[in-house]
């Protein structure tokens, strides 16, 4: 597919995040201005407390923008109902799920429940793309254990599997790398650019695995104390943006090889 | 048969209905510890009973003259714990988070005992006796009309439950997750705390405060099916329910004697080593 059919998935204008209260309001990022596509692995990489948490708040609706427009599959975010929202985002979160005394299969079939009838009945299309999400991910073999049998690794699989059930043009993961050895982290994140390939959906995720996600990534957001940039990691290399991502009295970015080295 | 199967009958609504209400709460809260009571509906119920019996200086006495002692003893436990989910209700429209509705139904539940205690320090001891009593529990007193009335709610609260099995699933994963499965999280709530209401506000109000059913029939329940999908749980929860309460009923009815254990000290001290021995034998909670 060349980039001129692609579709736009999520495209962003002068957007302001931040938080309203009663004296006003706090801006933590403005000006993001973002577009993505279709078949596309986003990166979302910042410091610690810059506001990427925010971000990926104010984009799933959790909370409200200040300003600016947030379009999804070219509509506007506010005119989705949590149902219509249900069935174009289905999200991966950091926090740990309250139960695990369900099967594997049982948990990533609750991604179909956007679909199902009133007492959540899976019809034989919904056990199909359940079945299917299961392959795609590659746990076949956890499919009837237990959630509380996994690692964490295998958590996060199953996690993945589930918003992949939800059948939707867009999957928002915020740090799916955390707590993972650093096998894990590349395996996820090598299966996300997988998956964006094979079903030509956009995905986004927050990590602060940095050299990872410049090797995996088509496309990442940057943010930096002064600016949010979007574009593809190489760009981004060459235009020196990687420099005010943090302080620079520990570490520096070195261009060769895509990382950041402490200073000696 | 106008004595035995009525009471066979409460038996079985109090059990699934006390069980499925108890499952309810715990889901909703994400406690094991929480049971049909920890939205203050039994302080609502006592309080309003505690009124009816020792404050009858105040308006009791003529409540009871024209209704007769247990018809006001039902009215008074209905309207107190109505008032208390009310307002329960009222304030979960307004927090965000589930657990300060849980906070909330434990501070009405000090409230209202600390008005009881207030009244029972100025009653009479036949007053008195006449509340602890009620508050032993009885399944055994009611008549044909009543028993209608108490399984037309009953039924209702059950049906809403059954309504309710989708979004008690989708709060396995968490608040935030339900949302993103596009579950109205409010309307759930409130579904799910009307449903526990009618079934745990009724059975209340006609049998007196059944104490620890609600909380272990679920974990019972749990460890023998191993699962937490409310689709098996729901229902095994109400069999479960009803056969506990029945066996517990026949106990509490001394074999060849006139009789009748309180119900409550039956169902803590067989429920209660029954969970134990669970919990001990798999090393492991489910929830």
């Amino acid at each position: 597919m060349n980039k001129a059919e692609k579709q736009h998935i999520v495209k962003t204008e002068g957007l302001s995040i931040g938080y309203r209260s009663k004296k006003g309001s706090t801006v933590i990022a403005e000006h993001i201005n973002i577009s993505l596509f279709s078949g596309e692995l986003v990166g979302l990489i910042g410091a610690n407390g810059i506001g990427k948490s925010t971000l990926l708040r104010t984009l799933t609706k959790v909370q409200p923008k200040l300003k600016g427009s947030i379009q999804i599959n070219e509509k506007s975010l506010k005119q989705y109902t949590n149902l219509e929202l249900a069935k174009v985002l289905s999200l991966v979160l950091t926090e740990p799920v309250v139960s695990k005394n369900l099967t594997v299969f049982e948990l990533v079939a609750l991604g179909r429940q956007p679909y199902t009838n009133w007492i959540g009945n899976l019809s034989s299309k919904d056990l199909q793309i359940v079945e299917q999400a299961i392959v795609q991910i590659n746990i076949q073999d956890l499919k009837d254990k237990m959630c509380y049998e996994l690692s964490d690794g295998q958590l996060q699989k199953v996690m993945i599997a589930r918003a992949l059930a939800q059948d939707t043009d867009l999957i928002i993961l915020d740090e799916p790398t955390t707590h993972l050895d650093m096998y894990h982290k590349a395996y996820i994140l090598k299966l996300l650019q997988q998956l964006a390939r094979d079903t030509n959906k956009t995905i986004l995720f927050s990590s602060h695995e940095i050299d990872l996600a410049i090797q995996l990534c088509d496309k990442l957001i940057v943010m930096t104390p002064n600016e949010v940039v979007s574009d593809t990691p190489c760009n981004l290399i060459s235009s020196g943006t990687f420099e005010n991502l943090f302080p620079k009295d520990l570490i520096a970015f070195d261009e060769e090889t895509g990382s950041f080295r402490v200073k000696k | 048969m106008d004595y035995r199967l009525p009471k066979a009958i409460t038996a079985i609504i109090v059990g699934s209905g006390l069980g499925i209400s108890g499952l309810m709460m715990q889901t909703l809260f994400r406690n094991p510890l929480a049971g049909p009571f920890v939205l203050g509906i039994t302080s609502g119920a006592s309080l309003g009973v505690a009124l009816i019996t020792m404050g009858t200086s105040l308006f009791g006495s003529t409540l009871i003259l024209l209704l007769g002692s247990k018809w006001s003893m039902v009215l008074g436990a209905t309207f107190g714990s109505f008032l208390v989910l009310f307002t329960v209700l009222i304030v979960s429209l307004k927090v965000r988070d589930a657990m300060a509705i849980l906070i909330i139904g434990l501070m009405f539940g000090s409230i209202s005992a600390a008005v009881v205690s207030i009244l029972s320090y100025f009653s009479s001891a036949a007053e008195l006796q006449q509340y602890v009593f009620w508050g032993f529990g009885s399944l055994g007193n009611l008549t044909w009309p009543e028993l209608s009335i108490l399984s037309s709610i009953y039924t209702l609260g059950i049906l809403l439950s059954v309504f309710s099995i989708k979004s008690l699933n989708s709060l396995l994963l968490g608040e935030n997750y339900a949302k993103s499965l596009g579950l109205n999280i409010k309307r759930g709530r409130i579904i799910i705390i009307i449903a526990t209401s009618f079934l745990a506000g009724s059975i209340t109000a006609f049998t007196g405060p059944i104490a620890f059913v609600g909380l272990a029939i679920p974990h019972l329940t749990r460890q023998v099916f191993n699962t937490s999908n409310h689709k098996i749980l729901l229902p095994a929860v109400f069999i479960l329910g009803a056969i506990i309460m029945l066996i517990c009923d026949s106990i509490a009815q001394l074999p060849s004697s006139e009789l009748t254990l309180p119900i409550n000290a039956i169902t803590s001290l067989i429920g209660a080593p029954v969970v134990i021995w669970l919990l001990v034998r798999k090393r492991k909670m489910m929830f």
